[in-house]
């Protein structure tokens, strides 16, 4: 028998990778996301009881899918006649599709507890249905706080609270966040299903925003004292990488994964000990995490070679570039410029116009950088954007007026709500004295 | 499965579209079943208010788009009610639609 400690681990495993599995099986037999949460947490809570006695079955999620299922159909017995007045998420059942089949097979279980052992050949046959979860949570008519909430709640299984501390909203907010959004869902019957073939690069370019807006919650809190947060940016990945598998043929899901990845080899040195940002200059590129470099490149190769890269691919591309070379000053600056060319050219976007000045520095000169970056400020695209006084700042500085540079650094510093970057940009700005 | 409906409500700061565009659009939902109702509006410059006992000229919300005109379909879900929207006139020539879930007591239809 195992001990309790094993089947915590094996317990918390489950949670963290098959939560979604679980839940999205559930939906699929009672059409009621509340209700099948409600079940995916008895089904998690009754392993914990269960498995020290029974063993550790051996496809837990599984185990995990029959126990939940049939509790919803116990449920649903319970409460047939209340049911009926319900709307019930919409979920059209197709000819070519198994769920009839499925929702049979369940319905057909003892509904009186559960037998010792769910059937082996039974646990295997259920489909993975988090896709459709998941584009159930970022449909593009739920607001993107909402659809980000949605996901980590029911395609990762975070609690509400933890959401909140995630996102830095209080935990009433994030409560209420959560009700609306399932509200909508299910009374304007926002369906859970594969988008139609016509609609999928909208409902992706949806999906994968929600996950990289998650990553860069994680990377750099826009406020609090903390950088980084470290859970944010491991669940964008899982996400990204569960979305990987789900969808292997589309590449700007790759390409998300890889520039997430990249970015977060560089984790261990993005901030000082004292907690500081480090420049990307001064970062020890030693310290960066380099079989994770090689998995993103090689998913920046593979679809690049395949022709037409998408933005994600790009930005992947340029922070790949960024993280290879052996030190900053052999940066390939001029490859920087073409790439960030190629990406402009698909998403024309005044912060790519910024980062672009940078390598354009390297290769034209701090002048010609700075004419850029002051045409992007007179066309008043990107009011309030720190990072824009700061990259001027430090034009400035190398151009050898430290008077600008100094004003552009105050800006950049009333600007910026995260404490890290104000220290750090008040560094910058003590250094211009001396 | 039981069908939902929706209204579309379209708005435009003047009629977007040719009002043979919408006929045309408004037959195609017909022929579809998808149709419940439909009206269009006289401008919102033949409006007039009502609150409490006050009567005033124009109409309530003061915005460059007034609704212009109102459809009631009926469809499987939201992503059927979207597509109907968007093959609206007014949403390809430059207006707006709003997609609402109807609530509560439908009209039941007799085809």
């Amino acid at each position: 028998m195992p001990d309790h400690g094993a089947v915590a681990a094996a317990v918390a495993a489950v949670h963290r990778q098959d939560w979604g599995r679980v839940l999205a099986a559930t939906v699929r037999v009672c059409r009621d996301l509340d209700l099948a949460e409600d079940c995916t947490q008895q089904a998690y809570a009754e392993a914990l009881e269960r498995w020290p006695d029974d063993g550790i079955p051996a496809n837990p999620a599984g185990w995990l899918i029959t126990t939940a299922r049939r509790r919803a159909i116990d449920a649903i017995r319970r409460q047939a006649t209340l049911r009926a007045k319900l709307p019930l998420l919409v979920e059209p059942i197709d000819p070519w599709d198994a769920t009839a089949e499925e929702v049979n097979a369940v319905d057909r279980l003892p509904s009186n507890g559960l037998s010792r052992e769910p059937a082996r050949d039974a646990i295997e046959e259920v489909p993975d249905e988090r896709l459709r979860l998941i584009f159930l949570c970022c449909h593009p008519a739920l607001a993107q706080d909402a659809q980000l909430a949605l996901t980590l709640r029911l395609v990762c299984g975070v609690p509400a609270a933890d959401i909140a501390r995630l996102l830095l909203v209080s935990e009433t907010t994030m409560a209420a966040r959560i009700t609306r959004a399932k509200k909508k869902i299910r009374l304007a019957r926002i369906p859970f299903r594969m988008p139609r073939a016509a609609d999928l690069p909208d409902r992706l370019r949806s999906a994968l925003g929600v996950i990289h807006l998650l990553f860069s919650s994680g990377h750099a809190a826009p406020s609090g004292a903390r950088l980084i947060h470290d859970d944010a940016a491991d669940r964008a990945i899982a996400l990204g990488r569960l979305l990987t598998a789900l969808m292997p043929d589309e590449p700007e899901v790759r390409g998300l994964l890889a520039l997430m990845l990249v970015i977060d080899a560089r984790r261990a040195t993005r901030v000082t000990p004292d907690g500081n940002l480090q420049r990307l200059e001064d970062q020890d590129r030693s310290r960066w995490d380099r079989a994770t470099i090689a998995e993103a490149d090689a998913l920046i190769v593979g679809n690049l070679r395949a022709g037409n890269p998408g933005r994600y691919t790009l930005q992947a591309a340029i922070a790949a570039l960024y993280a290879e070379a052996p030190s900053y000053q052999q940066t390939d600056w001029g490859q920087l410029v073409v790439l960030y060319d190629r990406l402009l050219q698909i998403w024309p976007s005044p912060v790519v116009a910024l980062n672009r000045s940078v390598p354009l520095a390297m290769v034209a000169g701090p002048e010609a950088a700075l004419k850029v970056v002051e045409e992007i400020e007179e066309a008043e695209a990107l009011p309030n954007y720190p990072y824009l006084p700061a990259v001027k700042a430090d034009l400035l500085r190398r151009l050898g007026r430290p008077g600008d540079a100094a004003v552009a650094y105050r800006r950049a510093i009333d600007l910026t709500a995260n404490e890290v970057e104000r220290r750090y940009l008040q560094g910058r700005l003590d250094l211009l004295g001396s | 499965m039981k069908m939902a409906q929706y209204a579309i409500l379209m708005y435009a700061d003047a009629v977007a579209g040719s009002g043979e565009e919408h006929r045309r659009h408004a037959e195609d939902l017909r022929d579809s079943g998808a149709m419940i109702a439909a009206f269009a509006l006289q401008s919102a410059d033949t409006a007039t208010t009502v609150s409490g006992d006050t009567v005033t000229d124009g109409p309530f919300v003061d915005a460059k788009e007034v609704i212009a005109g109102i459809c009631i379909v009926e469809a499987d879900d939201l992503d059927a009610a979207l597509e109907i929207a968007k093959a609206n006139p007014s949403a390809r020539l430059g207006g707006s639609v709003e997609v609402r879930p109807v609530d509560g007591a439908m009209i039941e239809r007799t085809l």
